[in-house]
């Protein structure tokens, strides 16, 4: 009975659990709360995801209305794929929450944090399991509208200004995600993502659809970080509480990627997108840039929260690039990437919340000799950093490998200069941590202080090992990222 | 035990010697008694797949796939099991060494620099063991990674500015060609694994072999082929066991031991010679071969100097390779076994005149040899092997390299051999006969006379390893038919 409401599941689980945070107040038993919502979004998605692999795509409407009238919730393999990820992380998160939170976040407003973050998962989960055009949107700025409050809840004050430039930057790209997703029903009449599909072709040509087209691809750009509209992204990552950091970090713009291969790969599934209006060339410049540029800033950082922010962006355009590539090893990497990246960050940042937690803040200059003080962190923190570069045995080199081999397939040299590029950066700027907290003395004076506690230790090394277990066995994931993008490619299944 | 148990336990011993150095930090001498136990429980192993390889059997063991049709897997051949005997019979000669000289030397971190050699081992025996090319570059890594501790021992800052070059070069080429290259390699013959006769053959047109087999010499950076040969002078800041074992023997000889083992095992010897690029990395070699030595004339600093000269001593064995025929292998092969022993002689030479003395720079030496003789001896004994005069191992490598340079019809890289040959004398003789005959008459401008005052024989570990390694090159003169059969089964299928 409950198997067959899962896809709905997934969503109104964290979005019911989200006002019972704000109505109990009491710290502990928000964090109870968010904590059961996300393990039971978890486990419902786990179920979605093995459905999909048993039995093919869900369909699922709204209220029993059917697809044309009532909204459609549909999982392929692709969304119930993400929506693992997202739940996945938001379970590992939620624990290590807990303490990083109290120390972060003002005490009165603890349950507000929680019931901001059932929110953005309850948005996130809807964007992955949704199969329709227009509600897609409204999850879209039910996640931005929440993260945006959970960034500002931070007390340094700058998180306000990083915040309120995130808000500014993503309306505009929630706007004109809507204003494409208006032209486009103006043209065929439907929001309904598979009826997109069917109806688009006939009028692909058309001046309007190209501009629902370009607003469509500005605007999910804009939420996805892509360089050169990724400026919200380095002061929205640095400033807010560290939970919220590894939060986002593994989650929204994962989401945004997948935004993304949704239109190009469902809504535009009969139309060849890439050869209109040079997108392919436009977006793959643009993921090149990204992928050196981002990188070269992230070695010239000094506070770690806002390396890994620029190293974000540098990861965001492997993903954009796997996407463009629109081969199956391609998109396989896409895929891979998103997963992997989501497992990478997500330990970097809790990796550096856990010395936050500790030393209030993480800069070069506060970290010397820090892998003799915090061992289990900082070994947390090479991991995922090894991660980065793509060192073999760690998920990265998965990602960097499919890539490569995807660029090569397709005969492009220079993208393959150009991701190796890119990674011999992430050896600078990762090492540049490496070498200072383990190979440089502890100064004089420096506070003694403690490990992090277990309770963020566990969950930062859940993902640590992730890192590495999925590195060393990729065949699980390799073959569901092949599946979810033979499917998208409209192969076999 | 079966042989597939065997390969397996020889990587896992050194990483249990490994933790179980950790654990037994506080109590030096058991901490000892571990590495040497682990050095001959895993030199055993090792030998006792000796006999089995031999006689033409190739055990192998699949250990996990990790990507579709990409599996971590080992397979001993007759190449593998010849290094894999050097590096683990002077796995043990090193540790009776190092007891010696880090004891004698009062250097920190003992127990860091114990585990991290024992992990350094582990990764040499996943490299000569490795089954197909993502195995070998797995532990390739490893190996630069668990060797960058013992590199930046010393914590100084120039030993971080050594401990930058050498990862930024090992793991930037290995990154940016040799990943490159096993990737297409993977991507246009649809397999890794090692092969006798080779995998390229008839799937990768020629002009692609010739870009190949440039890319991979290249890439493998621990060969030091110029111009990526810095690292290796640069390493020589680590304490010198370090020196001995890894940048004379596990680290460097992992590297021509991949482009020994690539050329037979993914080109085939007359593909190679047919590449259109094979003569031209020929004079890269050679022109390494002679550059180093001569940079090596001008060092005064005895390690560097000795530093100098593997680069050089390494490129005999990148140019057997390149030449590709069975002369120049077979060459290539005894050099590789010669070359470990006369070279890891000298630096433990080198340490012990350190250790005992205090000098580090050759024009300290004289009268040296009257002070500590067997040292001295030893030196000499290590420099005529370098140089491949008989009665000593050097003399078959070179003569067989010499054979197949004129098979090859190459008769100026017989020219080469021979005046890098005359370089050799003229830079490494100096130092026992000055050690030995400089006397009184020759000290300038009322220096103090400092012959022999104050400074006495090395600690007796460190003379018992001197010995060994060099009573070792003397046996390889007289004995060497065990190597000759295993490299002759590579060049006769």
């Amino acid at each position: 009975m409950i198997a067959g409401h899962l896809p709905v599941l997934l969503v109104v689980l964290p979005l019911m659990a989200a006002p019972v945070c704000v109505l109990l107040r009491r710290p502990a038993w928000a964090w109870t709360v968010a904590a059961l919502a996300s393990w039971g979004a978890f486990v419902a998605a786990i179920g979605l995801l093995l459905q999909v692999l048993d039995g093919g795509p869900i369909s699922y409407p709204i209220g029993g209305w059917a697809a044309p009238w009532g909204i459609e919730y549909r999982l392929d393999m692709a969304g119930a794929f993400v929506a693992v990820i997202v739940s996945a992380i938001g379970a590992i998160v939620v624990p290590y929450a807990r303490a990083s939170i109290e120390r972060e976040v003002a005490a009165d407003r603890i349950y507000l944090f929680y019931c901001m973050y059932l929110l953005c998962l309850a948005g996130l989960l809807g964007i992955t399991a949704t199969g329709d055009a227009f509600n897609l949107f409204v999850f879209l700025e039910i996640a931005s509208l929440s993260s945006y409050v959970m960034i500002a809840l931070a007390q340094d004050r700058r998180a306000l200004t990083a915040a309120y430039r995130y808000l500014i930057m993503g309306t505009i790209g929630a706007t004109f995600y809507l204003i494409g997703v208006g032209l486009m029903y103006m043209m065929t009449g439907t929001l309904n993502m598979a009826d997109l599909a069917l109806r688009l072709p006939a009028v692909a040509e058309t001046r309007t659809i190209l501009a629902a087209l370009a607003f469509l691809t500005v605007g999910i750009c804009l939420k996805l970080a892509l360089f050169p509209l990724h400026l919200w992204l380095p002061n929205a990552y640095t400033y807010a509480p560290s939970a919220v950091s590894a939060f986002l970090a593994a989650t929204a713009t994962k989401v945004a990627v997948y935004v993304l291969i949704r239109v190009y790969f469902t809504i535009f599934a009969n139309v060849d997108v890439f050869e209109t209006m040079f997108l392919r060339e436009v977006l793959m410049a643009l993921a090149v840039l990204a992928m050196l540029s981002a990188s070269a800033i992230a070695v010239f950082q000094t506070n770690i929260k806002r390396m890994l922010a620029y190293s974000s962006l540098a990861q965001i355009g492997y993903m954009v690039l796997g996407i463009n590539f629109a081969t199956l090893t391609g998109l396989t990497g896409g895929i891979i990437h998103l997963f992997n990246h989501a497992l990478m960050k997500g330990a970097l940042f809790m990796a550096v919340g856990c010395v936050v937690f500790r030393l209030q803040a993480a800069n070069l200059d506060t970290i010397e000799g820090l892998g003799r003080r915090m061992p289990a962190t900082m070994a947390a923190f090479v991991v995922g950093g090894l991660s980065l570069i793509g060192v073999p045995l760690t998920v990265g080199f998965v990602s960097k490998w499919t890539l490569v081999l995807a660029a090569i397939e397709l005969n492009m040299w220079s993208i393959v200069v150009a991701i190796v590029g890119s990674s011999l950066l992430a050896i600078a700027y990762v090492w540049r941590v490496v070498e200072i907290s383990f190979f440089k003395p502890t100064p004089e004076g420096a506070p003694a202080i403690a490990e992090a506690p277990l309770s963020m230790l566990i969950p930062t090394w859940l993902l640590a090992g992730a890192c590495l277990w999925f590195g060393i066995d990729a065949s699980t994931t390799l073959s569901v990222a092949r599946a979810s993008a033979a499917f998208l490619l409209g192969g076999a299944p | 035990m079966n042989p597939a148990t065997v390969i397996l336990a020889c990587i896992a011993v050194p990483v249990v010697g490994a933790l179980l150095v950790m654990l037994t930090d506080r109590r030096p001498n058991l901490r000892e008694s571990v590495t040497l136990l682990s050095a001959a429980t895993l030199f055993a192993l090792v030998l006792s797949l000796h006999r089995g390889v031999a006689a033409g059997a190739r055990p192998e063991v699949l250990v996990a796939e990790m990507m579709p049709g990409l599996s971590i897997a080992f397979a001993v051949e007759p190449l593998g099991m010849l290094f894999a005997l050097v590096a683990s019979f002077l796995w043990i000669v090193t540790s009776v060494y190092s007891i010696g000289y880090m004891r004698g030397h009062h250097e920190t971190n003992q127990t860091r620099f114990y585990a991290c050699f024992a992990l350094a081992l582990a990764s040499t025996m996943g490299v000569a063991f490795a089954g197909n090319l993502l195995t070998l570059f797995i532990f390739y890594e490893v190996l630069t990674l668990s060797t960058y501790p013992l590199v930046i021992h010393a914590g100084t800052d120039e030993a971080r500015r050594a401990g930058r070059l050498y990862l930024g070069l090992l793991l930037g080429t290995s990154i940016a060609f040799l990943l490159v290259a096993i990737i297409w390699t993977w991507s246009a013959t649809g397999t890794l694994d090692f092969t006798p006769g080779g995998i390229v053959r008839g799937s990768v047109p020629d002009s692609a072999v010739a870009i190949l087999l440039v890319l991979y010499v290249f890439g493998v950076g621990k060969a030091a082929v110029m111009p990526f040969h810095r690292w290796l002078p640069a390493a020589m800041v680590a304490p010198t066991p370090v020196s001995a074992l890894l940048h004379a023997v596990a680290v460097v000889k992992a590297g021509v031991f991949t482009i020994l083992k690539i050329t037979v095992y993914v080109f085939g010897l007359d593909v190679v010679r047919q590449a259109a690029t094979s003569e031209w990395l020929q004079y890269a070699a050679a022109a390494t071969i002679v550059l180093a030595s001569l940079v090596a004339l001008t060092r005064d600093n005895l390690k560097a100097r000795l530093a100098y000269s593997t680069v050089s001593q390494l490129s005999y064995i990148v140019l057997g390779a390149m030449l590709a025929t069975t002369g120049s292998i077979v060459g290539g092969g005894l050099h590789l076994v010669a070359h470990a022993f006369g070279k890891i002689t000298l630096f433990f030479c080198a340490g012990a005149i350190a250790v005992a003395s205090h000098k580090t720079e050759v024009s300290q030496m004289r009268g040296i040899g009257r002070a500590m003789p067997v040292t001295t001896f030893a030196f000499f004994v290590g420099s005529l092997s370098v140089i491949g005069l008989p009665p000593l191992g050097g003399l078959w490598g070179k003569w067989y390299l010499a054979l197949g340079a004129l098979e090859a019809d190459q008769a100026i890289m017989v020219a080469v051999l021979m005046v890098s040959s005359l370089l050799n004398i003229a830079y490494l003789m100096p130092i026992p006969f000055r050690g030995f005959f400089a006397g009184r008459e020759n000290a300038r401008d009322g220096a103090p006379d400092d012959r022999g005052a104050g400074i006495l024989e090395a600690p007796l570990t460190c003379l018992v390893a001197i010995s060994a390694s060099a009573l070792a090159s003397v046996a390889l003169f007289l004995f060497p038919d065990p190597v000759f059969d295993l490299l002759r089964q590579l060049v006769t299928p």
